[in-house]
């Protein structure tokens, strides 16, 4: 039954996406293609000429970054629809109530907002994973198999930021997030460049970090290169991320909604 | 007789050290109108939120549809409507599709849901409204749309947390007029209400609760019968003076009342009893009337319902 209820929640997300649109599908499109122009292209000279190739084992700047954008795009992506759109259901808009005041139940409504989310993140990804490749930074085929692990990564931040986001009175906790969380996760989390950079003691938490791991198997698989971690540890972490942030969503978001 | 379709006896809400609904015994019966009475903060929502079925009770026995809803929450909600208090509506869709995504969440099929929709448009004289969104109607068409989203899966029972609560008064009419074809289709409603006329106007049987008990049961002409007289004069004297003016209508009336703004004398014969009154002092006006539930439940706790 559950499935079948987490189905209809995903059906009413795609009937309001439909109306919304609009507003996200520019920045899909758009976000991929200025930041391989600006990053990859632009300071991607810069890089290539100094000592950059040495440190990315041979790999131009550009290839170098676009996986890792990947699966720093599904973050983003990930953390931005578990977040604003949570509280409004939650807290503005209340339609959470509304959709629990029908047979639909807590856990049946967390499944169905993550795999809307998970729809969200493969229509993302799969344009991101186009538009590395009309740069030439992989193949179609390369390309294709650096997506599942994308998706994976954007919906482990969106299970344990949806946990988070259910227990948030206002959007400054929001805010927040984005800028001590997400925002140095992007930047250090070898995206822009190998963690092999950054100061010695720092490399532990970077290795820490989910996005690391999703940028390991998205770089390895897009690129046919070495993965910088095994890659069963790195997908091991997600599902885990995606298994305890979606228990603990539900387990918040009854506390939260069911008094 | 059929069993009560909803049955409570000593039921108990409590968060942490407060008591919101403090051991109440009621019945709902098939095709009645139900009332709950009372100020804010009496507990009316916590019994709604528990009848259906999306908080659970924290002490005693509770019945809906013959199930306990802690353990068969989903079947109960399966069968009930809920308008809630302030409405929660798809603010991006339009009327048609706020009704049919509600539809789905019950697990109708489109096919019926469309049906279905069209009959209700019409109930909530919405049918030209059906492809606009919904953020631009108006707060009576908003609140009508969600009780036609609450009738969607046909439901056996209807609850209704304060219907009318923030809508201008023809609005209200017209909402009532509503919700009485809806009793007259014999649906069966609970209804929460701080307006006296709303329960008077709506409800065969209501309760009034106060500080989370019940402190009175009965329908509204029983309950006015039961604890006031038929007829109420409303006296008003200058602002601060109404306590020592008071005084001197002592004996005048079988229970006189002291407002803030007025003084109120229950009485079997207002006319006469207004008679008497000017005979020994010069109130600013004087008003007679019927008495209604307020002066009920003045009686019963000793304050207005205007909070």
């Amino acid at each position: 039954m559950t499935l079948v209820h987490s189905g209809r929640v995903v059906e009413a997300s795609a009937r309001v996406y439909r109306r919304t649109w609009r507003g996200s599908v520019i920045s899909t499109f758009l976000n991929p293609i200025l930041y391989l122009l600006a990053m990859g292209i632009g300071l991607g000279k810069l890089v290539d000429d100094g000592s950059g190739a040495a440190n990315l084992g041979g790999l131009e700047y550009l290839t170098f970054l676009a996986p890792g954008l990947l699966a720093a795009t599904a973050m983003m992506t990930g953390a931005g629809d578990a977040s604003w759109p949570v509280m409004a259901g939650i807290k503005w808009r209340k339609t959470y109530d509304a959709i629990l005041a029908t047979p639909v139940g807590v856990f049946d409504l967390v499944v169905g907002h993550l795999s809307w989310v998970g729809v969200r993140l493969l229509f993302v990804t799969v344009v991101y994973s186009g538009v590395m490749t009309a740069f030439g930074a992989t193949t179609i085929v390369q390309g294709a198999l650096a997506v599942p692990p994308a998706v994976l990564t954007g919906l482990g931040f969106a299970a344990v930021i949806t946990a988070y986001t259910a227990r948030l009175q206002d959007e400054q906790g929001l805010s927040a997030m984005f800028r001590f969380g997400i925002m140095p996760l992007f930047l250090f989390s070898g995206t822009f460049f190998p963690i092999s950079q950054l100061p010695g003691w720092i490399q532990p938490i970077a290795i820490a970090t989910p996005l690391f791991h999703g940028v390991s198997l998205c770089r390895g698989l897009a690129l046919g290169v070495e993965f910088e971690v095994n890659p069963v540890i790195s997908v091991a972490y997600l599902v885990g991320l995606l298994v305890i942030g979606t228990l603990l969503a539900t387990r918040l978001m009854r506390h939260r909604l069911i008094k | 007789m059929t069993s009560p379709l909803v049955h409570a006896r000593g039921l108990c809400k409590e968060f942490g050290d407060l008591v919101a609904v403090d051991g109440v015994d009621f019945e709902v019966r098939a095709g009645e109108a139900f009332g709950f009475l009372g100020p804010n903060g009496a507990g009316k929502s916590s019994t709604m939120k528990m009848i259906g079925a999306v908080s659970p009770r924290t002490g005693g026995d509770l019945q809906v549809l013959g199930r306990d809803p802690d353990e068969r929450g989903q079947e109960i909600r399966a069968r009930l409507g809920v308008v809630p208090q302030e409405d929660n509506l798809d603010q991006e869709l339009t009327v048609y599709e706020n009704l049919l995504i509600y539809g789905r969440y019950f697990g109708m099929t489109r096919k019926v849901i469309n049906e279905r929709i069209d009959d209700l448009l019409s109930f909530a004289q919405l049918d030209e409204r059906r492809d606009s969104k919904v953020e631009p109607l108006s707060g009576g068409m908003k609140r009508r749309l969600t009780i036609a989203r609450g009738l969607i899966n046909t439901p056996e029972l209807l609850l209704l947390d304060e219907p009318t609560t923030g809508l201008d008064p023809q609005a209200r009419h017209l909402l009532w007029d509503r919700l009485y074809r809806l009793k007259r289709d014999g649906v069966t409603l609970i209804i929460t209400t701080h307006y006296m006329d709303e329960a008077e106007q709506l409800c065969d049987r209501l309760v009034i609760m106060d500080n989370g008990k019940i402190v009175a049961e009965g329908s509204p002409r029983d309950l006015i019968e039961q604890h006031t007289r038929r007829e109420v004069l409303e006296v008003r004297f200058p602002v601060g003076t109404q306590e020592e003016h008071a005084a001197q209508l002592e004996g005048l009336a079988p229970r006189i009342e002291v407002l803030p703004d007025r003084v109120l004398l229950y009485t079997d014969d207002a006319d006469q009893t207004s008679v008497d009154v000017h005979a020994k002092v010069e109130p600013e006006s004087t008003v007679s009337r019927r008495a209604t539930l307020e002066d009920v439940f003045l009686r019963l706790t000793g304050r207005t319902l205007v909070d």
